[in-house]
């Protein structure tokens, strides 16, 4: 499903990514390493299609409908509910049956009891199970998520590994994690990045 | 090419009797002209640009307006020089030409500004390019408006001259004209090939490190 | 029609965005009240009627920037907009969805500055009033894509008026013909025609100016 051959990331003068491969077939689980700095968010922008590469192949055989994208920002809005950040995702997204999905994931994440607080409100790790839950909205093919157990407290990371558990095998996961271990049962692949 | 425009200023002097301004007009319209075509030519690299999607068209959208816009800086320059030698001031809000290269000079500065303003990158390439998109459509939009602009900005009593133009004095207009678009161009293939050097040889020792 | 279902969904995103954090529009008012106070004493007594009709454009203009200024803001808070551009919509619809509301500011700015534009100054007749929402609806397309640009950039809150204020010349021509000239048909025309064709071309662009 991604295929990616010498490629290369530039910033005007900074180069970010050099001669990075990677291969990741369908259902696979590959787990991205490296310390601040080596690239591991690029890497994953330019995967799920938000950059393109300066250099070399890159191919992600999926279209951006089935893409579900954690970054290092929330990607919700500040002056909105939950409720109201997953419906606006949920209607961009045409996922269907909107209303029962958004009360699965916000009950899923223990968040239903503020799903009508604005999300200004928050705590990082509420504002985090939030952007998990919009990544997850629309139960996309292939998962990208960038550190996504930052900011997690214990029963955050414990949600987020049983959700993991369901996904791997049936759909395709990139995870960028300082943690590896944490995933080391679930992982096909491993990149490590200088 | 510089010959060319010498040969030009001397052939005028043959209809000396005009006096300094007409031999002004052999230099100051086709400067203008060959503007427009400067900035024609950007908006068709950045077309092209955002339809290929090759890079290679930023750096000569960039150029052709650099161009343009130095070219529009002249015309600016040399439509004073006309003012004043011909009307004795040196500015007039009723030379419609005029007052649209002023905004659109404007317009192009802005440009650099934002190039200036955003990293090196496809963001900045895609950006630029679409301002110079709507560089072009404002050419014929001004126009329309200083014309109208007219009618509630009350124009001052002098009238330009379009010049009749003789046969000899056509012919001395198209070696100006001429002579200046290769100025044009010779400056272009200069600047592109420069710009394309300092950016070859900074991905060169980029590549060393 | 999912189009226009985003772009209502869009629209409404921004309007409650804008009534939850109440920084744009408030200010939008403010300025352009102050402004024309300031006008008033800015005019000498002999200078005439059109001249207010000048100002009054200007006024506008700049509340306008005012507005295009922090259209993008929320987007940008927590990255929302890298959200929007992955999303399976047309990103065209994000452009429209946001330029919609930015009209609906300004348009909101107007209804109380209009008023008092004429209770000061001088009257404006359905022309006028024409010229002015034709021209809202230029300044809010074009200045949309433009804020989106500057919005990545360095400085965006002096690059912004740069960017936009060539393109917003033609628009006081034909705002302030509007109002003035006899034949006023004539300049709503243009506005429409400088409408059709930036809209458009805003409209078109939007994609390229977001995406890599």
């Amino acid at each position: 499903m991604i295929r990616g051959r010498d490629v290369e990331k530039r910033y005007g003068r900074k180069r970010v990514l050099r001669g990075v491969d990677i291969a990741v077939p369908r259902g696979g689980f590959a787990v991205v390493t490296g310390a601040n700095g080596s690239g591991k968010t690029t890497l994953l922008r330019l995967l799920a299609g938000l950059a393109l590469p300066t250099r070399g192949d890159l191919v992600v055989d999926v279209d951006r409908s089935q893409i579900g994208y954690l970054a290092h920002e929330p990607l919700v809005y500040r002056e909105l509910t939950a409720m109201e950040n997953l419906d606006l995702f949920g209607r961009l997204y045409r996922v269907p049956e909107r209303r029962e999905r958004i009360g699965m994931l916000l009950e899923r994440f223990t968040l239903w009891e503020v799903r009508n607080e604005r999300v200004s409100t928050y705590s990082r790790g509420m504002t985090q199970r939030l952007a998990l839950c919009r990544a997850l909205l629309h139960d996309p093919d292939l998962l990208v998520l960038d550190e996504p157990y930052s900011a997690l407290d214990e029963d955050g990371a414990a949600v987020l590994d049983a959700e993991l558990e369901g996904l791997a095998g049936k759909h395709t996961v990139v995870l960028a994690t300082h943690d590896p271990d944490r995933v080391a049962q679930l992982q096909t692949a491993r990149l490590a990045l200088a | 090419m510089g010959l060319a425009l010498v040969l030009a200023l001397i052939v005028a002097p043959e209809d000396a009797d005009q006096g300094i301004s007409q031999r002004i007009f052999y230099i100051h319209v086709p400067i203008a002209l060959t503007a427009y075509f400067c900035f024609g030519l950007g908006a068709v690299k950045a077309l092209l640009l955002l339809w290929r999607g090759d890079e290679r068209y930023d750096l000569e959208s960039y150029v052709a307006i650099h161009q343009g816009t130095i070219f529009g800086a002249l015309t600016l320059i040399t439509g004073a020089i006309w003012a004043k030698a011909s009307w004795g001031v040196w500015w007039t809000w009723s030379s419609n030409q005029l007052v649209l290269f002023l905004v659109l000079f404007l317009f192009y500065c802005a440009y650099f500004m934002l190039r200036y303003s955003l990293e090196d990158g496809p963001r900045r390439a895609r950006s630029s390019a679409v301002y110079a998109l709507f560089g072009v459509a404002l050419i014929p939009v001004s126009f329309l408006a200083i014309r109208l602009a007219e009618d509630f900005i009350h124009p001052t009593v002098f009238t330009r001259d379009g010049p009749q133009m003789s046969g000899t004095m056509f012919a001395t207009f198209v070696v100006s004209w001429g002579a200046v678009t290769l100025l044009a161009y010779v400056l272009y293939r200069v600047e592109l090939a420069g710009k394309r050097l300092d950016a070859d040889l900074r991905e060169l020792r980029e590549a060393l490190q | 029609m999912t189009y226009l279902a985003d772009v209502a969904a869009l629209t409404r995103k921004d309007l409650r965005v804008e009534l939850r954090g109440r920084d744009t529009l408030p200010a939008m008012l403010l300025f352009v009240l102050s402004t024309l106070v300031v006008f008033h004493f800015a005019i000498p007594d002999d200078a005439g009627e059109s001249a207010a009709y000048g100002l009054l454009w200007v006024a506008i203009v700049f509340t306008a920037l005012l507005g295009l200024a922090r259209a993008w803001v929320p987007e940008q808070e927590h990255g929302v907009l890298d959200g929007l551009v992955l999303a399976p919509c047309d990103r065209s619809a994000i452009w429209l969805g946001k330029t919609l509301a930015t009209l609906a500011f300004l348009l909101a700015a107007q209804a109380v500055a209009l008023p008092v534009f004429v209770l000061f100054f001088e009257p404006l007749d359905a022309t006028a009033l024409a010229g002015v929402l034709l021209a809202d609806i230029g300044i809010c397309a074009v200045g949309s894509l433009m804020s989106a640009m500057a919005a990545a950039a360095r400085a965006r809150e002096v690059l912004l008026p740069l960017l936009v204020l060539p393109l917003a010349i033609p628009l006081v021509v034909g705002g302030v013909g509007a109002a003035v000239s006899a034949d006023g048909e004539r300049f709503l025309l243009f506005l429409l025609l400088y409408d059709a064709v930036f809209a458009v071309l805003s409209w078109a662009s939007f994609e390229y100016v977001v995406t890599e």
